[in-house]
């Protein structure tokens, strides 16, 4: 008897190591479709439409500002602390939204994940993107402050490190996608973790060279400060574009790696979760 | 010969009862100790048949147990049971939300689920945007929804408003236009799950035609119902779910009458009559229901021309309002009325105070020979609560009918057989 051809096969395991990246391909356009309701959202029936998405970088600016900058009087670098706080904010704010979102996708969608079957890394997927598009609106805002800057302030020296950038934005993108998914599929059964979720990301900012350059770490004890994906990925942009910060090829590249790393083990355990999570959660 | 295609071996699907959560990191260690030196898993020999009247000792249920069945291209299969039969954990099974907890199941072509009308709809979006995002939620891609757009529009009959936010649709309105989504799919396989319960008499016609249309264009369709008078219309196979077995798989005919016969006339103890679980949080809650002859004795098998009355005890553990009890009479699965017991009694309806309640309700004489089932459910404000479909059956016999005077055959056509006097004028007027 010939082997029969099925389409679809239906069983309790999954091969751990097969990410299914084929699947979101085939659901490509539903993944645009979800991009453009979130980003639709933001502008119904509302005044100020789009204009929010400037509106929070420049408030917390203003206040890191004043806080940090006047009050502690952590130092810049050099760099006009206006500048400084709102690059690490606007890349800061890209990946806590994207990872924040992210570790809840199951719970906020147990509902259509209950109802039909589609792709389920596609919303996850979604969620990076969108804030992918606002990371890029509220770049140009960034742009804006830094030609002036660029203009009247001659300490600020951009160098050919900047063209990194895509790889900044992919590393940063990977790091709040598999560290969400990783959040997501251990939060479907114990819901324990979620609280710390919030209150680990504004941690996790302090532990990035946000408000503070990484060269105000003690030496000794700045090999720590690197082992926190995140640090190389603020350092190069500002050394990058303001000429001013830290740069290693080998922190990107561990920066890079764990990236990898992360995704994979976080489209691993999504994918394990997602068979069953519906019964659970 | 025809293709099979969906091939299901030996699917089962185990749950957990109580609360997840605190006290299960013990029992997930242990499983995942087991399964880490290959053993198989602890759990899964436990587990009890899905019996939800009798309270079990065992945490784990096997909702669907060993199902085994193959179906062939074209096919238009009518998947019934009583609630909690497993129906629609089959149908997730086979739509992929839910994995199983053993065996396999294959399935050649495109599968699409409609396991709720509207599955996405984003009140916000327009309903042009709704059917795009609708469509490719479903696994269409943008492409095949722009084909089958305007005959998706044309079908859900709301062109005029389709640049207008879904949340300032009427409900029916919504229900049309997911529905018509749903029903342009083109999928190999469709499976649906008593969607058609939502929208007017009309447009359930309408979906109807549009499903055995689609099953002639040689697409398989699995159709989850409890209209069973729909299910015998459209299929042609049936499948019959009891507490997580298979019992009957074949023709839709006898499917439908294994399926009756599966139906309780009796509890546990041999009584005629189903007794229910007592929840002592619910608001409102059957207790008893049973079937009696005229002499108040419970009784599964009536005879033609004897009275038949519904005995059905529950509680109100608060006042209500706006509250009335509907009892139904299906006979083969085909619905023959509806009765409420504010229909009578409007002082009911308006407020009811709590206590314990016992009805008997005779039903009329002219019901023909069949399997009788009931259903019986509390209505809140125009909203069902707590309904148990199908809860009870009674078989009527005709076989002891004198039938030597030939008009009383059993074959009679229509579906009630009253007896009705004919009153003749006196004499025979003479020609």
């Amino acid at each position: 008897m010939k082997e029969e051809k099925w389409d679809t096969v239906i069983t309790s395991k999954a091969p751990v190591f097969d990410l299914r990246l084929s699947e979101i391909w085939r659901y490509r356009d539903l993944l645009m479709l979800f991009v453009k309701r979130d980003i639709a959202q933001v502008y119904k029936q509302t005044i100020l439409g789009p204009l929010w998405f400037f509106i929070q970088p420049i408030i917390t600016t203003v206040v890191f500002t004043v806080v940090f900058g006047k009050m502690a009087e952590i130092p810049t670098d050099g760099i006009p602390p206006v500048l400084f706080y709102l690059s690490g904010i606007t890349f800061w704010n890209f990946f806590a939204e994207s990872l924040n979102k992210a570790s809840t996708v199951f719970r906020d969608n147990q509902n259509i994940f209950g109802k039909v079957y589609f792709c389920r890394l596609v919303l996850p997927l979604s969620i990076v993107i969108n804030n992918l598009v606002k990371l890029g609106i509220q770049l140009t805002m960034f742009l804006l402050f830094y030609f002036y800057f660029l203009v009247t302030n001659p300490l600020i020296q951009p160098n050919l490190y900047a063209l990194l950038f895509p790889v900044l934005v992919l590393t940063t993108a990977g790091l709040a996608l598999g560290f969400g998914l990783i959040i997501t599929s251990l939060t479907a059964k114990y819901r324990d973790l979620l609280f710390l979720i919030q209150f680990g990301i504004q941690l996790w900012m302090f532990a990035t060279p946000i408000i503070y350059p990484l060269s105000e770490v003690p030496a000794g004890r700045q090999i720590y400060a690197v082992l926190n994906p995140m640090t190389a990925v603020i350092e190069t942009f500002k050394y990058g574009f303001l000429g001013e910060g830290t740069f290693s090829w080998l922190y990107l590249g561990y920066s890079t790696g764990f990236m990898l790393i992360i995704v994979i083990a976080g489209i691993i355990s999504f994918n394990r979760i997602e068979k069953t999570f519906v019964d659970i959660i | 010969m025809a293709t099979t295609v969906i091939k299901a071996e030996n699917l089962s699907k185990q749950y957990r009862l109580g609360t997840i959560g605190t006290g299960n990191l013990y029992s997930d260690i242990t499983r995942w100790w087991h399964s880490i030196r290959g053993k198989e898993d602890p759990f899964l020999i436990y587990g009890e048949t899905n019996d939800q009247a009798v309270k079990g000792t065992s945490e784990y249920v096997w909702a669907l147990r060993d199902i085994s069945f193959e179906v062939e291209q074209g096919d238009l299969v009518g998947l019934i049971g009583k609630n909690g039969s497993g129906k629609s954990t089959l149908l997730k099974l086979l739509a992929k939300i839910t994995a199983p907890t053993t065996g396999e199941a294959r399935l050649k072509g495109r599968v699409a689920s409609m396991l709720e009308v509207g599955t996405g709809f984003h009140p916000e979006l327009t309903g042009r945007e709704n059917v795009f995002l609708n469509g490719t939620i479903m696994g269409m891609t943008k492409k095949e929804v722009s084909k089958k757009y305007d005959e998706i529009v044309e079908f859900a009959g709301v062109a005029r408003y389709i640049d207008t936010p879904i949340k300032r649709y009427s409900s029916g309105m919504s229900v049309r236009l997911a529905f018509s989504v749903a029903a342009h799919l083109d999928p190999e396989i469709l499976l649906v799950d008593e969607v058609l319960a939502v929208g007017d008499a009309e447009f359930q016609q309408k979906c109807l035609g549009k499903m055995s249309g689609i099953s002639q264009e040689g697409r398989t369709i699995i159709f989850v119902s409890h209209n069973l008078g729909s299910v015998r219309k459209l299929c042609n196979k049936g499948l019959v779910l009891s507490k997580g077995h298979l019992v009957f798989d074949g023709k839709v005919s006898p499917a439908l009458d294994a399926y009756l016969d599966s139906l309780p006339t009796h509890d546990s103890q041999g009584n005629n009559a189903i007794s229910f679980n007592i929840d002592q949080s619910k608001l409102f809650q059957f207790t008893e229901i049973s079937i009696e002859d005229g002499h108040g004795q419970s009784r599964g098998k009536l005879f033609y021309g004897e009275d038949i009355v519904v005995a059905l005890k529950y509680t109100i553990n608060d006042d209500c309002r706006h509250f009335s009890t509907r009892l139904s009479v299906a006979r083969n699965g085909e619905t023959l009325f509806w009765s409420f017991d504010t229909d009578e009694n409007e002082a009911l309806y308006s407020r009811r105070a709590k206590g314990e309640y016992s009805a008997k309700i005779a039903l009329p004489r002219f019901f023909k020979a069949g399997i009788y089932t009931l259903s019986i459910s509390f209505i809140e404000l125009g909203i069902e609560k707590e309904e148990h479909v199908d809860v009870i059956r009674f078989v009527l016999d005709d076989s002891k009918l004198d039938t030597t005077i030939k008009s009383w055959h059993a074959g009679r056509p229509g579906i009630l057989k009253p007896r009705l006097n004919w009153v003749y004028t006196e004499h025979p007027v003479e020609v």
